[in-house]
């Protein structure tokens, strides 16, 4: 089984939100990167439990679409135990453009699944991975909370509002991960070991448009002071919340 | 023209598809155009769009519809889209919306924003706002191509009743066949989800225990709301994973999130800050989610949480 996971770059959570250059460029200055949890965490993990319960010549590879500044969150998944990466060289503005370089790589490797997360946790899109499947004619099974594998056959649970549903199909398909697919791996010495020896190729990019950029930024304006309330009186609560917030 | 994708759950409308539908309206007003809703699978009374906004509505009643599949789902909108000639095209930002948005965006060639929560501004560009870095933030996205496609966040606007019923017709469009089996579809009946909810009561750590619950469930039922909590919360397994709000949960933005015994982690905030009101009820005043609130109460939750719940009794009594 060929199983392709594609991770990307985030600002780590609680990093300070800042922008540059007149509002049109985050601040990356002191923030550090981690590797987008929901692609780390859950599309990465399952990937790997799935090869490691078909054994034979299975193999997971990484792809991550941006400049050479990120090998070091692609190493981190090899570390975890992905077999090799592939980096597409290229500093992309948009889900469209990242999932035009997927797609051109999937096409040339006949993967039978292609995972990636939900969403990344700085732009909350959650396109790209029905971009790809769309540019592959593949099904797109989204917010997969649970995924199991019998031959060609996945069986995959999908988070919907309020609930979930349970559908079946048939490899290749592309799936994002939510919450509940895996469990978070800590990668160990000998993984950070073995990562240094594995092979990280790096492709040149497709041509590609940028159709919708993030043109300028701005933060959320300063909250006000926080209103206390006397603990005794919650009638007063009641009232602001009906009067004032005009939310009850 | 302003093509909205009105959704359905077991073929009747929710607030949603009407939040959508004037969403379209309004953006089809900044464009001096039309808004069109398309309905798709079976569907109870789809002309009440037109109260909404919706000046015709095409409806394709084909059963293959009922079930979700985003392949079926984009060869169906995308050949509407053309046949009517849409210039954008807008789905809510659900499961559904945003499994299909990517997969129009590359088969119409055409630029997308997901999670939009306001009307574009069209002029000589064509810009449209949404929150960012799990809502720290907010981008102003140029969208470039002739066909334009978004996602509405919910609770975004109030739906508003402006007209009359529309004329619903069909489009003659080839439902292809699906490569992927609904075997199961669940829904917990009775409270509203968390992503559509627009009161949501919430508690963390600071309940000590699942044991304790009873108290926040009966203040959510007082209020008519539904129940959340932070992350530590469903890590350790006292609250069902769904219930899980925050940057690598549910990101909410109701009218009224009230957050009970939770220190407000930034994580936390990132999914919550988005709600209009914020009523935080903490005993520790140094607790950073006060910083984020509107209303703060300082003082034991176990006291509180009850005597707030007997206020919003005797105020719904009394109204």
């Amino acid at each position: 089984m060929k199983l392709l996971v594609c991770v990307s770059k985030t600002p780590e959570t609680t990093a300070k939100i800042a922008f540059t250059n007149d509002n049109t460029e985050f601040d990356t200055s002191g923030v550090s990167f981690i590797m987008n949890p929901y692609d780390e965490w859950y599309a990465l993990v399952r990937a790997l439990e799935l090869k490691e319960a078909t054994g034979g010549d299975s193999k997971v590879t990484i792809l991550n679409v941006g400049p050479s500044a990120n090998d070091t969150v692609i190493r981190k998944g090899l570390a975890i135990g992905a077999d090799e990466a592939v980096r597409v060289d290229a500093e992309p503005q948009s889900a469209l453009y990242v999932a035009k370089q997927i797609a051109a790589h999937a096409k040339n490797n006949n993967y039978d699944a292609i995972f990636l997360g939900k969403e990344t946790i700085d732009y909350n899109g959650s396109e790209v991975g029905a971009m790809v499947a769309e540019l592959l004619d593949m099904p797109f099974i989204s917010y997969a909370s649970h995924l199991d594998m019998e031959g060609t056959t996945a069986t995959v649970t999908r988070d919907i509002e309020g609930g979930h549903e349970i559908v079946e199909v048939q490899a290749p398909f592309v799936v994002s991960a939510a919450k509940g697919l895996a469990e978070q791996r800590i990668p160990n010495m000998r993984g950070i070991m073995m990562a240094k020896r594995k092979p990280l190729k790096v492709e040149e990019p497709v041509e590609a448009e940028d159709l919708a950029v993030a043109a300028q930024y701005e933060l959320p304006p300063e909250k006000g002071d926080v209103k206390l309330v006397d603990p005794e009186n919650m009638e007063e609560l009641v009232r602001l919340l009906h009067e004032e917030a005009k939310a009850i | 023209m302003v093509l909205v994708l009105a959704e359905t759950q077991k073929g009747e409308f929710k607030k949603a598809a009407f939040e959508l539908v004037t969403y379209g309206k309004q953006t089809a007003e900044a464009m001096d155009s039309e808004c069109v809703a398309l309905v798709l699978g079976s569907a109870t009374a789809p002309e009440q769009l037109g109260k909404y906004g919706a000046s015709k509505v095409y409806h394709i009643a084909d059963s293959a519809l009922d079930e979700f599949d985003s392949q079926v789902y984009t060869a169906v909108v995308a050949e509407a889209a053309k046949q009517l000639g849409a210039e954008v095209v807008v789905v809510g930002h659900t499961s559904t919306g945003k499994s299909l948005l990517g997969r129009l965006a590359a088969r119409l060639e055409a630029g997308s924003v997901p999670g939009v929560n306001r009307v574009p501004q069209v002029g000589d560009t064509f810009k449209v706002k949404k929150p960012v870095f799990s809502g720290k933030a907010f981008a102003h996205y140029e969208i470039k191509s002739d066909i334009k496609l978004l996602s509405l966040m919910g609770n975004s606007l109030q739906p508003q009743e402006t007209g009359s019923e529309a004329e619903v017709a069909t489009l003659d469009i080839e439902v292809p066949d699906s490569r992927v089996k609904v075997k199961e579809v669940k829904r917990m009946e009775g409270r509203t989800p968390l992503p559509e909810a627009e009161l949501v009561v919430s508690a963390g750590r600071g309940m000590k225990g699942p044991e304790h619950w009873g108290i926040i469930e009966e203040l959510a039922e007082k209020i008519g709301a539904t129940t959340a909590c932070s992350r530590p919360v469903a890590d350790a397994e006292w609250r069902p994973h769904h219930e899980h709000v925050g940057q690598t949960g549910v990101a909410i933005r109701p009218n009224l999130y009230i957050a009970v015994g939770i220190s407000g982690a930034i994580q936390h905030l990132a999914g919550v800050n988005s709600s209009k009101t914020i009523v935080v009820i903490n005993k520790d005043p140094e607790a950073p989610f006060f910083k984020a609130a509107d209303y703060g109460v300082v003082g034991d939750l176990f006291d509180v949480v009850p005597r707030l719940t007997k206020a919003v009794e005797d105020f719904k009594a009394s109204n």
